[in-house]
């Protein structure tokens, strides 16, 4: 399948290695034929139906093709096309919904799940998806070998589920055991979790071919992400399947031509790296990729104008500006007030967010469960947060500003830009500011959260899956350097909420701790950037997810 | 890092300036003095400096505005960057400040990381490089040793190492490139002491039994400091552009407002589109202040050249 | 000859050997460690406690170079921290890259520079010299990431002729034999991925080749001119001979060995480019891979990848040393 799309750069690199040397020849040439015409030349492809291949650049290579390794977005974005878990979420939300599953029910005790799954699926290999396949999953994971416990291998097994059969938190394993009966499975947990089900949408929990793994994973290499299973024969039930992963270059998938859903309808799917935003905006413009992620704040007027479409995800992430309350006098309650009332988010994201961002009241986005309208809001009011200074008898005390270079993230796309309009609002409230940058990987994050070396910081985080511990228990859970205070109240609270069974109970205990925190002001919430994809204009189709749960089949591309 | 000359300087410089009979103050700057008064390459580079070094020092009375202020930050989007009006003779800078004084404050900016790092370079090449040179023997084979060391290791790289060592801000930048150059320093100051060691003065020197130390500082030295100037001539223009190539690898200064070349033309980079003479006026800046510097050097390598005296 | 090789060669282990030690020391140096860069924002202390173990980063140094230097002595140069690829193969899919990216970039120079240079040389202090010689002092100062960010707007943003990013087109389907793209193209007759690939290596390549370009320009013109005053072409020409027999036999010949030495000189210069370009370019090369390796602390990579570099630049050295005795009997070397 060889289509050189592309034949353009044929007639441009021939008048230019042959007809100029200087820059004026160049700009003297005749410019027809060039432009981004690029449907009269498509290429000798013509498979199937709709078919065609799309080329989609993300900010970097997978890590693995194994998600149960994997904790990176670029590794599970190409196994969501891949595999598929038992729950899915409904789209354009991040609430669960059926998938591999198609129903389940809780006991009484929120202690048994009882997956109803569908039938008639089969993995990639021709293994059927059945009942033992996937308690074979469940107690894969539950079995992982002590060397692949590590944090950087099994981040999220690790962390929600609490813990494995062996190693030093086998005490704290929330799972016990998986029992299957035709066309159900059955898991038993040792104690409640009320976000087990919406964590089952991670990809992390993928169900993979049993046989497939049997054949080529090996749990206990040292390296299990770059085993022949992990690079090279990903197995699942999604609606692609690996054609190759050529490292360094591109990772290849093609329709699986017997998806039980809804079938591809492009033949290939090809995944890119392309890490600096305008570098990906520049190759979408120049016809090399029909699309990608992580639009920079400053590219998307430009390229809605050139006829690219925009697509938003609703945001499901949080800006927030940290306060270390180990140094004084930012353990004032008065000065953390002045500092709120001194920025004017809206400004601020005006400044240096992209359009359709939503402003931030508390640590969290409103599609997760204890949102609440109700916490304690701080105006935009300079002058009080001169009086509130002046009260704490701070006024004109220097304050050390962190902030991160040499990063993009989709919760903060441009922090030299947001630090840039906070820094010119606190000097006008009366603060005095002293800038201090690291490079993001890895001084930033170790001054901040390994040191109580900083002063006020740009941080945030984007949640993985429905469930506010995963946004206020990482941040307020316990004392850390980051925010370096002590508050006793607030980490039982926290401790409580997360233990409560079910979600209904949940979603009071939460709502009242995010007054509780915005009571306290550990930080401030600025915003939730919204994160942008975007496309070709001959792209179809393509369904944003809050949480990425984005799967290709539906998309359709023009040639 | 992507420049430096070594082989220009490296080829010729060690023979260049070898003028037996002749010391510092002789007949060869005077000779030097004169070609270079004729020649229109000189004039030309010293032309630019004299406008840099203007601009750099006296930046305070010529800008209307503070340097770094982001005083219209809120002015502002991730779209637009409003341009020239009344108030702003060459329009905002992406944060906010104004653009006609942040580019007038980052030639002083440059001209201070250049002149400081450049010394850096020059004091500890031209230590290691004499020693080398002078001594001979182990210290010469040691020290030239760690210099291909050095040359083997990117500059970049040891560049950045440099910058992750001592954190994020502006001694780090220059200490860093200061580094990068004491291998060229170090190379040309023994080449020109070996090159000496040979001509009949020293030889002579040697056989009056003058000691060895009286030798070097007393004859050698002196003799070399002609390549050496050209050479530093030279790495100021490296300097100059290094100090943006890390700028554009995101060290540097931790203020992103900061008034300086290399951090606006990298800051204006994804702006290009929307505002291209955010990045063409200190892009071109940095072009023409190097331009200058490697224009002078050139002129001077050429007077000094005995070769070139008619 | 063969003598003189095998103690270059013997002459190259210790200094490696020093270099392992050296660089061991310096990544360790740097401040941050590994482990926290691998968890980003996920790290808590107890995470970063089992990954740093796991690597082995809390064992004595000694212990932990000693066991990289068994490791290395077996040619295992170890495994990337981010990605579990050995470093041995991810060296060898990048390197071919910066390589191919650097080979591009001297041609043009060579290709543009001796001939520029030469011409100057032989109009010497007229206009065409002039130009020639402040044209490739502009070359020197400007920066190479701002001549690339130019290129590319212009001849991929604006007129949409050559591609903007990565090494190859991705629909097409190319074999990759070597990881050197122009090369498996031409192997395996894909000739449309061949020609893809170098399409994509025109404008990196021009950005990384301007200032070779002006030095090998500048220094052709000097030693050209330096030959032509020689005696032996004053002979020559008083004898008669026509002007291209003279520059074949004795001019050119003569005047090459200065370009030669800076060519192999500019390899090491080239690198420190490359990352800018790769940079620019999203070109997946190793500057570009090494300069990540750093801000993560990516221990065995950056070992690896510089103890590979310095073996490759004594052997360029070799090889240039080498090529003067080709060039220039007078320093064939005994």
């Amino acid at each position: 399948m060889k289509t050189s799309k592309n034949r353009r750069w044929r007639l441009g690199a021939a008048l230019l290695t042959t007809a100029c040397l200087g820059l004026t020849a160049c700009a003297e040439s005749d410019r027809g034929g060039s432009g981004s015409d690029s449907g009269s030349d498509s290429g000798s492809d013509s498979g199937g139906g709709g078919g065609g291949t799309m080329v989609f650049a993300g900010s970097a290579e997978p890590v693995t093709l194994d998600p149960f390794f994997a904790s990176d977005g670029e590794s599970f974005r190409v196994a969501r096309q891949i595999f598929e878990g038992l729950v899915g979420t409904e789209p354009g939300t991040a609430n669960p919904a059926p998938l591999l599953a198609k129903s389940w029910t809780v006991s009484e005790d929120a202690l048994t799940y009882e997956f109803e799954l569908e039938d008639g699926v089969k993995f990639h290999d021709g293994t059927d998806f059945d009942a033992e396949a996937v308690c074979a999953n469940f107690d894969r994971w539950y079995n992982a070998p002590e060397s692949a416990q590590s944090p950087d291998l099994t981040y999220y097994y690790g962390s929600l589920m609490r813990g494995f059969a062996t190693g030093p938190n086998a005490d704290a394993a929330v799972y016990e055991s998986c029992t299957p009966a035709e066309g159900t499975a059955t898991v038993k947990l040792a104690k409640p979790f009320a976000g087990f089900v919406s964590a089952l949408s991670l990809p992390a929990f993928s169900m993979q071919s049993p046989s497939a793994l049997e054949e080529f994973q090996d749990d206990a290499a040292e390296n299990p992400t770059t085993t022949e299973y992990s690079t090279a024969q990903p197995t699942g039930t999604g609606p692609f399947m690996l054609d190759a992963w050529e490292r360094g270059d591109s990772v290849t998938l093609k329709a699986n031509p017997d998806y039980w859903g809804e079938k591809a309808s492009l033949d290939s799917l090809v995944f890119v790296a392309i890490d600096e935003p305008k570098a990906r905006a520049d190759a979408l413009e120049n016809g090399e990729v029909d699309g990608f992620d992580l639009v920079g704040p400053a590219d998307i007027a430009p390229l809605e104008e050139a006829g690219f479409q925009i697509v938003n995800r609703d945001p499901f992430n949080i800006l927030y500006l940290g306060i270390n309350q180990a140094v004084k006098p930012l353990d004032d309650i008065r000065v953390r007030q002045a500092i709120a009332h001194a920025i004017d988010k809206q400004k601020v994201a005006d400044a240096s967010m992209p359009e359709g961002t939503k402003l931030a009241d508390e640590f969290m986005p409103d599609l997760v469960n204890g949102w609440t309208e109700d916490v304690t809001k701080y105006e935009y009011d300079p002058d009080k947060a001169r009086d509130l200074l002046e009260e704490a008898g701070a006024t004109g005390t220097t304050i050390e500003f962190n902030y991160p270079s040499g990063v993009s993230r989709p919760y903060m796309p441009a922090p030299e830009d947001t630090f840039n309009v906070i820094r010119s609002q606190l000097e006008a409230a009366g603060f005095t500011i002293k800038p201090t940058s690291d490079r993001w990987d890895p001084d930033y994050l170790a001054k901040i959260q390994g040191t109580p070396k900083h002063g006020i910081h740009l941080l945030g985080w984007t949640g993985d899956y429905n469930d506010a511990d995963n946004f206020l228990g990482v941040f307020f859970g316990q004392k850390s350097f980051e925010w370096g205070f002590e508050n006793k109240e607030l980490f039982t609270a926290l401790d409580e909420a997360r233990a409560l069974p079910t979600v209904e109970e949940q979603t009071p205990a939460y709502e009242a701790i995010n007054e509780q925190i915005m009571e306290y002001l550990p930080g401030i919430p600025l915003a939730h950037p919204v994160p942008s994809l975007a496309f070709a204009a001959g792209v179809s189709g393509f369904q944003p997810s809050p949480v990425q749960d984005e799967v290709f089949n539906t998309v359709t591309i023009e040639e | 890092m992507s420049i430096n000359l070594p082989p220009i300087s490296d080829v010729p410089a060690a023979e260049t300036a070898v003028m037996p009979g002749e010391g510092p103050g002789g007949g060869l700057w005077r000779g030097a003095w004169r070609r270079l008064r004729r020649n229109p390459t000189a004039i030309m580079g010293a032309a630019i400096i004299a406008f840099f070094v203007l601009v750099a020092v006296f930046a305070p009375l010529l800008a209307p505005y503070e340097p770094g202020s982001a005083q219209w930050s809120g002015d502002v989007t991730p779209t637009t960057v409003p341009g020239p009006d009344d108030d702003h003779l060459l329009g905002l800078d992406r944060f906010g400040s104004d653009l006609y004084t942040q580019l007038l404050f980052g030639a002083r900016q440059s001209l201070v990381y250049g002149v400081v790092s450049t010394a850096i370079g020059l004091s500890v090449g031209a230590l290691l490089g004499v020693l080398a040179g002078g001594l001979g023997g182990w210290v010469d084979t040691a020290v030239m040793r760690a210099v291909d060391i050095m040359l083997s290791v990117p500059s970049l790289l040891l560049a950045v190492s440099i910058a992750a060592v001592l954190g994020q801000n502006a001694y780090s930048i220059m200490i860093a490139i200061g580094a990068a150059q004491v291998p060229i320093f170090a190379r040309l100051l023994r080449g020109s002491m070996l090159a000496q060691g040979r001509t009949d003065y020293v030889l002579a020197a040697n056989a009056l039994g003058i000691r060895r130390r009286r030798i070097v500082m007393g004859h050698m030295l002196p003799n070399a400091i002609g390549p050496t100037i050209v050479q530093a001539t030279l790495n100021l223009a490296t300097a100059i552009i290094e100090v943006a190539a890390l700028s554009f690898l995101g060290l540097g200064s931790s203020d992103p407002a900061v008034a300086e070349w290399g951090r606006m033309l990298v800051a204006a980079q994804d702006r290009f589109e929307a505002a291209p003479r955010l990045a063409l006026l200190p892009g071109t800046a940095i072009a023409v202040t190097a331009l200058g510097f490697t224009l002078f050097g050139e002129a001077l390598r050429e007077a000094l050249d005995p070769r070139n005296r008619r | 000859m063969l003598r003189f090789v095998l103690k270059r060669i013997a002459l190259m282990v210790p200094v490696l050997l020093g270099l392992s030690v050296l660089l061991f020391a310096w990544v360790r140096a740097l401040p941050g460690d590994p482990a926290r860069a691998l968890l980003g924002e996920r790290a808590n202390p107890e995470s970063i406690a089992r990954v740093t173990e796991r690597y082995g980063f809390d064992e004595p140094l000694l212990e932990q170079y000693l066991r990289y230097l068994g490791a290395l002595v077996t040619g295992d140069f170890g495994s990337s921290i981010r990605t579990g690829q050995s470093v041995t193969e991810s060296f060898l899919e990048r390197f071919p890259a910066t390589v191919e990216l650097a080979l591009a970039a001297l041609l043009f120079a060579v290709l543009v520079g001796i001939p520029v240079g030469y011409l100057a040389a032989r109009h010497q202090g007229r206009p065409l010299d002039t130009i020639v010689m402040s044209g490739s002092l502009l070359g020197v100062a400007t920066p190479v990431f701002f001549l690339a960010i130019l290129l590319k707007l212009v001849f991929a943003d604006w007129l949409h002729w050559l591609p903007t990013s990565l090494r190859q087109d991705a629909r097409i389907d190319a074999t990759h034999l070597t990881n050197f793209y122009v090369l498996d193209g031409l192997l395996t007759r894909e000739w449309d991925a061949a020609w893809d690939a170098m399409v994509h290596l025109v404008l990196p390549g021009l950005a990384l080749g301007t200032i070779p370009l002006a030095i090998i320009a500048r220094i052709t013109r000097a030693s050209v001119a330096e030959v032509l005053n020689e005696d032996y072409v004053r002979t020559a020409e008083s004898k008669g001979l026509t002007r291209r027999l003279i520059s074949r036999r004795h001019v050119l010949r003569n005047a090459l060995l200065p370009v030669v030495t800076t060519i192999g000189l500019q390899a090491g210069l080239l690198l420190s480019g490359a990352v800018l370009t790769e940079t620019v370019f999203a070109f997946n090369g190793m500057g570009e891979y090494l300069f990540d390796a750093i801000g993560q602390r990516d221990y065995p990579v950056l070992q690896g990848f510089i103890l590979f570099i310095a073996l490759i630049y004594a052997l360029i050295n070799l090889l240039v040393d080498l090529a003067y005795g080709l060039i220039d009997p007078r320093v064939r070397v005994s």
